[in-house]
């Protein structure tokens, strides 16, 4: 979370006077899950990305592709969206839920990190 | 040279917005307050003003109008009343959070029901807690003083909080009285150019008004606004005197009258001071030892200013035109807190008067100060003036 700022150091009246601030409002503190990444098994699709509606996805571009490399967890609300699109959480057998050690996008509760 | 003028409390202060010249005045039709912006009105249309005039739906949508034009860097000018008042309630808070120097003139008029379209302050008292300073006028003269000198106030820098100038409906707003009005470019000269922040028009500085606003940062910004209230009275003391000079009229947090030796003080908002005064005037003949203190200033109030005063007299009379039902009268209720923790604590008597319009009289204060003569005040009782049993 952001450092709040205290009543003197801010502009009056609610004021925003810095244009596209919305880059600094951290809110990841709304979390109730959070999804965790699975590196070894993610192909690099972009769904996540693309449905994710905040800047929670974090993307490397290697050699002019797009690479997933995991959460910026100061934006994610924990909606799950991303875990929902990901075509590893369905296992393409059964067309059931894949095991979770199978999966790219798992979602914990956020309280198995309260101690972080 | 300064001209001396018979008109109305409500021609006085158009007077003074044609002498300002504001950018924006939206405003709709309410008794008694109408004849400012029918006066006012006939300025924009006989080209006199440069005003942009906003004939509104509804008050709610005029004091939103002057919200939107202050943001945008605009001068703005609204007027209203009672019911009027009450139906911009929402947006009178929003005024002065979002800290915008507006101007709005209240003919003060009692809250429907059962209507009524005469003066009392319930209007005003139930926005005495918006953020908006409230200065209250005593006749014609202040009410053209106060309209001159609310924008100094309200734009300074270290306030940026709206202003209401208020006046006794019908009592001032419709009675003719001779004033004392300063030329044009006297005023002019003294108001100067407005003061601009954050102008929503300022294209080089984008700003936004209103974002939501939660319980990360809300707080904060009320203590913002505590703190720019704090800064009030200083900046009304300073405008007062820069009044002064152009005006030969002085004023201050409060008035006082005959109170260097009065034993039993009096205190009174608007025009029913007058009628004070005038009882004093005979008392003092008798040899009692009577004064008045007339807020000028109401919100912020000046606590110290009363403790200073009311320290060690024999009595204080609190004369309310409005009520707090099931609670003390808002003006015995500030003065009777402000007292608290004065080393010599008066006795304090409560008397409301005048709800909708019901005459006040010489022989009714009378009435009054004779119940503190005899010590008959009672500090948790409050009694009526002119009520029938």
């Amino acid at each position: 979370m952001a450092e709040l700022k205290g009543w003197k150091d801010l502009p009056i009246g609610g004021l925003i006077i810095e244009p596209g601030n919305a880059k600094v409002y951290k809110t990841g503190t709304w979390r109730v899950m959070r999804p965790i990444y699975q590196a070894e098994n993610c192909i690099h699709c972009m769904q996540c990305w693309l449905y994710c509606p905040d800047q929670a996805i974090v993307v490397e571009i290697v050699d002019g592709k797009p690479k997933m490399r995991g959460y910026n967890y100061y934006y994610c609300k924990g909606c799950g969206l991303c875990a929902n699109v990901c075509p590893k959480s369905i296992d393409p057998k059964t067309k059931q839920p894949a095991p979770e050690e199978k999966r790219a996008i798992i979602m914990k509760p956020e309280t198995d990190f309260a101690e972080e | 040279m300064p001209l001396k003028q018979a008109i109305t409390g409500a021609e006085a202060i158009a007077y003074a917005m044609k002498q300002i010249n504001p950018d924006v005045v939206a405003a709709y039709p309410i008794t008694p307050q109408t004849p400012v912006v029918e006066y006012f009105a006939k300025y924009v249309a006989d080209g006199v003003v440069d005003t942009e005039m906003i004939p509104v739906e509804s008050e709610h949508s005029a004091m939103s109008a002057v919200v939107g034009a202050a943001a945008a860097g605009a001068r703005a000018f609204t007027a209203t009343a009672a019911v009027g008042l009450a139906l911009m309630h929402e947006v009178v808070y929003i005024a002065a959070s979002l800290r915008l120097p507006i101007v709005m003139a209240v003919a003060n008029r009692a809250l429907s029901g059962p209507i009524n379209i005469h003066c009392d302050h319930s209007d005003a008292m139930a926005e005495r807690d918006s953020g908006w300073i409230q200065l209250w006028a005593e006749n014609v003269q202040e009410a053209y003083d106060f309209t001159v000198m609310a924008y100094r106030i309200a734009e300074h820098p270290d306030v940026r909080l709206p202003v209401m100038v208020n006046f006794d409906g019908f009592i001032i707003s419709h009675s003719v009285e001779v004033v004392e009005t300063l030329d044009d470019e006297v005023v002019k000269k003294f108001v100067g150019k407005p003061i601009k922040m954050y102008s929503l028009l300022d294209t080089s500085k984008p700003v936004t008004y209103g974002p939501l606003d939660l319980y990360d940062y809300y707080f904060e910004h009320k203590r913002q606004q505590i703190e720019a209230m704090k800064h009030v009275p200083k900046v009304f003391k300073q405008v007062a005197e820069e009044f002064a000079k152009i005006s030969g009229r002085k004023y201050d947090l409060v008035d006082e009258y005959m109170a260097d030796d009065a034993e039993y003080i009096m205190i009174a908002l608007g025009s029913t001071a007058g009628t004070i005064k005038h009882t004093i005037n005979e008392l003092r003949k008798e040899g009692k030892k009577v004064g008045l203190v007339k807020p000028w200033m109401f919100r912020p109030f000046p606590k110290e200013e009363y403790q200073r005063i009311l320290n060690g007299r024999k009595a204080v009379v609190v004369l309310d035109r409005s009520v707090s039902f099931g609670a003390e009268a808002p003006l015995y209720e500030t003065i009777k807190s402000a007292l608290y923790e004065v080393a010599v604590r008066p006795q304090l008597g409560s008397y409301v008067y005048g709800l909708g319009g019901r005459d006040i009289t010489p022989n009714h204060i009378r009435q009054a100060f004779e119940d503190a003569f005899k010590g008959y005040l009672i500090v948790d009782e409050e009694k009526y003036l002119g009520l029938r049993e």
